[in-house]
């Protein structure tokens, strides 16, 4: 914690830096996204385990970008996030520097995106144990049984976009799920129109998704909503031998054809 | 406010349930994998009484998440439009509403019930009786006694109970449709002499003087302190969708071939597009504008118009937000503000 504020108000002081994306304590104790623009906000900055949210939804906001360069502290789940932006050319040319925390603790301050793709090299991603168990789950069920889970869970939703506003690879300003000339899918809110939102997002974001489990952690009726498209990402590590938010060279896999690509699932 | 109290015994709380299950539909907060929601009811023993606060608000019985206004035909002879029929607006009862959502639809009638009165609207909260249970417990996010409010409120309530320590009920009787379910179900209420219902309810303190928010929230309406407070907001429906007062709402057509029908779905100034006109402008085109809209809304304009608040303290939105936006911290600012000057 203080070798963050330290190196965060360092950049502050520094004036290249207009403003320390990070986290702070809220009301009733809770982690929430802070801002450090004065050196007296750099006290507030916290890091830690509880720090989890991803924070690369905010180096494309604009309200954010209008405030100058930013420093953003960034755990696993926000430098995949950065980078994976990065390989999607929406902050490719954004100057920015990232305070790289690992899980020990560990405080890396990165310059630019190549020294991000090296600090980067070394982590292998892993999905955490409770998302696992609930995949596992979700693999040993009948088409069927899924279905009426997720049909159950589609009940719930709000169609609140909670999960794809706080997603930072939702980063299109016009989204078809509410479009309406012509309407592609139902913009109210009921269980086929649901299931038919969910999929589109999980399916636009295979081969995208940075596994960061930050849409189902938002949203407010608990849907664990992020198991889809979570579980696309796997099925495209598996078919392709692809991860996500690693390396500045890789594609998008569902937008590139190579000869050698596995066909098996075309029936 | 002398209203009249009855003895509900614990004996007899399921037999009034089991009643009103014979003649309507009964709802009720019901737990699902470890969450509260109002939910329909077949038995009595399904309502529990072990929740602060169900997730979603009571306000979709009276502004549910879809509602469909009309439904229309296309045919070589024109369109034949077809209006809801409100006869199909069924009786409900919903027991468990807590006096924050009860609350809630009272101010929301403000809102619907204003010329021209909505009719479906109408017609839902005239077919819904609300039983609500007085706090015993509250958590981190209510402030409702900061908002005038309390765990014993009673407003929206037709009958309002009181746990007591013998765990029997006190029913507060509020209004007539309230009376009449005392007056059919004779035997189950009885007569009770000294009521002391403070003694049973939680003591939450108040935490910030609402007095002055409304003139100061509208002083600060040019002052950057709605970009602060917003500056993490991402912009999503949630606290409004989730909020028992917010009343916004989207008209969308739903079709299908030759046929459809016109909904009024919930909508939130969170959303970019809220306010996106056709020619691409947008008025309130940053996040701080949006929240500026959300609390004005609740707190200056709603109060100046309507004589109700827009918000009655559950915290849902606070609970809810993906950023922990916590409105009581939020308001509690506001109120901090040094006053600029006095509105007429
Ligand atoms: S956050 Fe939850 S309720 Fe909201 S749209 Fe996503 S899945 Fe639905
Ligand atoms: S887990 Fe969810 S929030 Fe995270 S990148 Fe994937 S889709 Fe987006
Ligand atoms: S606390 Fe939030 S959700 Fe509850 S009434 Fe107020 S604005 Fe609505
Ligand atoms: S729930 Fe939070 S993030 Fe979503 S619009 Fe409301 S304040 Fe913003």
């Amino acid at each position: 914690m203080e070798k963050l504020r330290e190196i965060a108000g360092e950049l502050l002081k520094s004036n290249d830096v207009k403003v320390v994306i990070g986290y702070t304590k809220g009301m009733n104790n809770k982690v929430t996204p802070f801002f450090a623009k004065k050196q007296e906000d750099i006290a507030k900055l916290i890091c830690g385990n509880s720090c989890a949210q991803n924070l690369a939804v905010y180096l494309y906001k604009k309200d954010i970008s209008d405030l100058g360069k930013p420093a953003i502290v960034a755990n696993i789940h926000t430098l995949r996030g950065i980078m994976r932006l990065a390989v999607e050319k929406q902050i490719d040319k954004k100057e920015m520097i990232i305070l790289a925390i690992d899980n020990a603790g560990d405080i890396q301050k990165l310059d630019n995106l190549s020294d991000l793709e090296n600090y980067l090299s070394s982590v292998i991603p892993q999905l955490n144990e409770e998302d696992q168990q609930m995949l596992d789950e979700l693999n040993r069920m009948t088409p069927g049984e899924r279905m009426v889970f997720w049909k159950q869970e589609m009940k719930k939703c709000i169609k609140c976009y909670a999960c794809r506003q706080a997603c930072p690879l939702c980063y299109c300003t016009r989204c078809t799920v509410e479009e309406n000339q012509p309407q592609w899918i139902p913009v109210a809110s009921s269980v086929v129109g649901n299931l038919e939102w969910h999929m589109m997002r999980a399916m636009h974001l295979s081969g995208r998704c940075v596994e960061c489990g930050q849409c189902g952690k938002v949203c407010p009726v608990n849907i664990p909503i992020h198991l889809l498209p979570v579980r696309i990402a796997q099925e495209m590590k598996t078919l392709y031998g692809t991860s996500t938010g690693i390396s500045l060279s890789e594609k998008c896999d569902m937008s590139t054809f190579k000869p050698d690509d596995k066909e098996n699932f075309i029936g | 406010m002398n209203h009249q109290f009855k003895l509900l015994r614990k004996e007899s709380y399921s037999g009034l349930i089991g009643n009103l299950l014979k003649s309507q539909q009964v709802y009720g907060p019901v737990k699902q994998e470890g969450y509260t929601y109002y939910k329909r009811i077949s038995y009595p023993d399904e309502i529990t009484e072990d929740y602060i606060i169900p997730q979603m608000s009571a306000k979709s019985f009276v502004f549910p998440k879809i509602e469909k206004l009309f439904s229309f035909v296309k045919s070589k002879d024109g369109v034949r439009v077809e209006d809801k029929n409100l006869d199909t607006i069924p009786k409900k009862v919903i027991f468990g509403v807590r006096p924050c959502d009860a609350t809630g639809i009272h101010n929301l009638s403000a809102i619907f019930l204003w010329e021209p009165e909505d009719s479906i609207f109408k017609k839902r909260r005239e077919q819904t009786t609300i039983i609500s249970f007085a706090c015993s417990s509250a958590d981190d996010y209510c402030f409702c006694t900061s908002l005038g409010g309390g765990p014993g409120n009673t407003a929206g309530s037709d009958i309002q109970l009181i746990k007591t320590g013998t765990n029997d009920y006190l029913a507060e009787i509020i209004t007539p449709k309230g009376a009449e379910i005392v007056s059919s179900n004779p035997g189950l209420f009885e007569d009770v002499d000294s009521v002391e219902k403070e003694k049973y309810l939680v003591r939450l303190p108040v935490c910030f003087d609402d007095s002055e928010l409304e003139d100061k929230i509208t002083d600060a309406f040019d002052t950057a302190i709605f970009d602060d407070l917003s500056m993490k907001c991402v912009g999503c429906g949630a606290c409004a969708f989730i909020c028992p007062v917010c009343g916004c709402f989207d008209i969308q057509d739903e079709t299908k071939g030759s046929m459809g029908q016109r909904v009024r779905i919930w909508d939130s100034c969170g959303l970019r597009q809220f306010t996106l006109h056709t020619s691409g402008h947008n008025p309130r085109d940053t996040q701080g504008a949006r929240y500026r809209q959300r609390l004005m809304h609740k707190f200056s304009y709603m109060p100046d118009r309507l004589g109700v608040k827009g918000c009655v303290g559950c915290g849902r939105c606070s609970r809810a937000c993906p950023v922990e936006i916590n409105i009581h911290e939020n308001l509690q600012q506001i109120t901090k503000l040094v006053k600029i000057h006095k509105h007429e």
